[in-house]
């Protein structure tokens, strides 16, 4: 056991091993060739949940801190004195709101694809980091959601979008894209929490049965009762299969009907038909790069993840991230191409101002940290292996993809068909807003990384137990057999 | 035809197409002494905002008047004044977009109606205008507790139009409470309402007579031949968005 631990914690020793592929090799590089007993690997987990440091707690207070003061406060003082405290104006009707919103809901996009499609296609890389990410799929569904709210002008109606029954007989606009969206963000978060839950429920049911007191009340309501026969694990495997499937097409279709707000608009610049896979791109594009910096942290952060996230894991992200980078740029590259070939003097105007106007910078540093620096940094091995350069790429990633919607919405609508309306934005209360969002998401996770399981250790453990090393005459060669 | 509840999907839009209402501006003759933008605020209520965030696009009119350069620098010249409010468009893309039906088609008059009690504030309306005529309520800016000078200006506002709170669109109506009083007038009396009979608070204030309001459908009536004048124009004719109002310019 000593030995086993030895070279997760201390990878620099074992790396100056020889280059031939020993056992030694294999257990050190894959997680899945590196079991350990089931007991101990549970108890590694209940481990990192219990403990909590004096820096963990820090954290959480500024933390909650800062959502107090920029969310609820703000969002409260705004509530009762109006968008005027905000920075939209006429033109700019849309302003950061509606960026974060597009934004969150880019970044949980990748929880879904990561955890749906690997699962889909049985990449056995995804085992330990699945809930990690869909954990962030539904944090980032309510930050989009907190955003979406403050950006209505009059929040305490907004039950007026839901299709209830009233003696009016009013229902919402199903013409609007505005519809179309509140629909599909709903039935995404509804479905992205069920897909959480369910893989969540053996890890629920293991956690159960090694705690006392509050927390096992908790999971034991949670568990809902799961003992791990053979029914319930059908039952579960079935459950999650469909889930798997179905939510693909959902993940696909909020994006598009995200990006449907825009391009079914009248407005240069916005009437773009490719906007629908070019925001599902952007979308896995920072989604991607928030997986990796939220992995990076919990390796970094967290007791006993050096065994489970290992560089691995960011090495097989990092492909992934780069290949989206390119299809990013496939993609910005054709939306501009086409909206320039033709020729609207408005549009072209507007491309203009995005590169040569006020907040042109802003055009550049989203083509440099999205295109530029992926393309330079993920292509080696290495840099792409190790967790502090893939965070720094993840972050830029996220900083560029957030200034492309920043250019799509307040940028864009400075400009537009009637000269004497145009007019810069500039924030104003959405900036505290836009961080207590951001700290919220911190927050929910820092909370939900002590109260479950991070680590889906049913699965780890399946795949442990699907993987193993087998020796033809000196060869160690890796057999992988069908689980179902 | 296919009759429904939900209004829109029974609605044909291209009923829309003659309009009903309408307005002629004579950018010839206008002068661009603002009177039809104060003339407008006193009588449908018009916030108004203070010198900072009218500075920052927030001020409320419903009607402003466009003046440009043309030309490089020491070859200036000036192009006509070009009052602009509500098009009344008979293909709004106001319309369709509001999640809420706060912005709807009216039947009976022709014209987009902002139905301000039904607005949530998603300002989705605003951004699709073309015309950028819509404004929107940022702030309080009629709450007398909010502001002391407002206590007295409350005596001037017009009775027969809604005082519009925070967080709500709003636009020219055509001043539809006119249009209404003079067809409750003309049906007490059991008559058609006569050409000229009344006209918009900018129309009317307008002391240039630039602005001609009255019923495009009617072939006889004054807007209706200004309007079918050869150099008469629509604002972005090229969107489809069917226009009520059109613009005279260098005739």
């Amino acid at each position: 056991m000593t030995d086993n631990k030895r070279h997760f914690e201390n990878p620099d020793v074992s790396h100056a091993g020889p280059h031939h592929k020993s056992e030694e090799h294999f257990r050190e590089q894959h997680l899945m060739l590196d079991p350990l007993p089931r007991g101990q690997m549970n108890e590694m987990v209940m481990d990192s949940m219990h403990t909590t440091s004096w820096k963990f707690w820090v954290v959480f207070v500024t933390l909650s801190a800062i959502v107090a003061w920029g969310l609820f406060y703000s969002w409260g003082k705004m509530i009762l004195e109006g968008l005027g405290i905000a920075g939209v104006n006429r033109p700019s009707y849309w302003g950061i709101f509606l960026v974060n919103t597009v934004f969150w809901i880019g970044i949980s996009h990748a929880g879904t694809f990561i955890s749906a499609i690997l699962r889909v296609f049985k990449a056995e890389f995804r085992r330990p980091f699945t809930r990690a990410a869909e954990l962030m799929t539904t944090f980032g569904l309510v930050q989009a959601g907190f955003s979406i709210f403050m950006h209505m002008g009059r929040v305490w109606l907004a039950y007026w979008l839901m299709p209830y029954p009233n003696e009016r007989q009013l229902w919402p606009n199903f013409h609007s894209p505005l519809s179309w969206d509140l629909l599909a963000i709903t039935t995404y978060l509804l479905s992205s929490t069920m897909y959480l839950f369910l893989p969540l429920i053996p890890d629920l049911a293991m956690a159960r049965d090694k705690s006392t007191g509050w927390r096992k009340t908790l999971y034991k309501i949670l568990a809902l009762g799961f003992r791990g026969t053979e029914g319930e694990w059908t039952h579960l495997r079935n459950a999650m299969n469909i889930f798997a499937f179905a939510i693909i097409p959902v993940m696909f279709s909020v994006h598009t009907i995200v990006s449907w707000d825009f391009a079914a608009a009248t407005r240069p610049g916005w009437s773009s038909t490719i906007f629908g896979p070019y925001f599902v791109v952007g979308a896995l594009h920072s989604g991607m790069g928030a997986v990796i910096m939220v992995l990076a942290v919990v390796r970094g952060t967290m007791k006993n993840m050096k065994y489970f996230i290992r560089p691995e894991h960011f090495e097989a992200i990092g492909k992934l991230m780069l290949i989206i980078s390119m299809t990013w740029a496939y993609f910005f590259f054709n939306d501009y191409m086409v909206q320039w070939y033709g020729g609207d003097k408005w549009t072209k105007q507007l491309l203009h101002y995005h590169e040569a106007g006020p907040l042109g910078w802003m055009w550049f540093a989203m083509l440099v940290v999205n295109v530029a620096i992926p393309w330079a940094v993920l292509w080696n091995k290495k840099w792409r292996s190790t967790p502090w350069i893939v965070f720094i790429v993840g972050l830029l990633i996220n900083v560029g993809m957030w200034f492309e919607r920043y250019i799509i919405i307040p940028i864009s609508l400075s400009i537009n068909r009637m000269p004497f309306t145009w007019r810069l934005y500039q924030p104003g209360i959405e900036i505290p807003l836009g961080i207590g969002t951001l700290a919220f998401f911190i927050l929910l996770y820092m909370a939900a990384s002590r109260l479950i399981p991070l680590i889906p250790v049913w699965e780890v453990q399946e795949g442990q137990m699907a993987h193993s090393l087998k020796k033809f005459g000196r060869e160690t060669v890796v057999t992988v057999s069908e689980l179902e | 035809m296919n009759k429904s509840n939900i209004p829109e999907v029974g609605a044909n839009f291209s009923e829309a197409e003659k309009g009903k209402w309408g307005m002629v501006i004579d950018q010839d003759i206008c002068t661009g002494c603002q009177a039809c933008v104060a003339a407008c605020a006193m009588e449908n209520n018009v916030a108004f905002v203070g010198e900072e965030d009218a500075g920052y696009g927030r001020s409320m009119h419903w009607i402003r008047i466009e003046r440009f350069w043309d030309g490089e620098y020491p070859e200036v010249k000036m192009t006509p004044y070009q009052p602009v409010m509500c098009q009344q468009c008979g293909q709004a893309p106001c319309e369709p977009v509001c999640p809420a039906f706060a912005t709807v088609h009216s039947q009976a008059e022709q014209i987009n109606l902002q139905v301000y009690n039904r607005c949530v504030g998603t300002r989705y309306c605003a951004n699709n205008c073309p015309y950028q005529v819509r404004s929107f309520n940022w702030r309080d800016y009629t709450d007398p507790r909010l502001d002391q000078a407002l206590v007295s200006l409350q005596n001037q506002y017009n009775p027969d139009v809604t005082v519009r709170r925070r967080g709500v669109m709003e636009k020219c109506t055509f001043c539809i409470q006119r249009i209404h009083k003079a067809q409750d007038k003309a049906k007490s009396e059991g008559r058609e309402v006569a050409d000229g009979e009344f006209t918009t608070a900018c129309a009317q204030a307008c002391p240039a007579s630039a602005i001609t309001f009255g019923r495009v459908d009617d072939p006889e009536s004054l807007v209706s031949q200004l309007a079918h004048k050869e150099h008469g124009v629509k604002l972005l004719e090229e969107l489809g968005t069917l226009p009520s109002v059109t613009y005279l310019n260098g005739g």
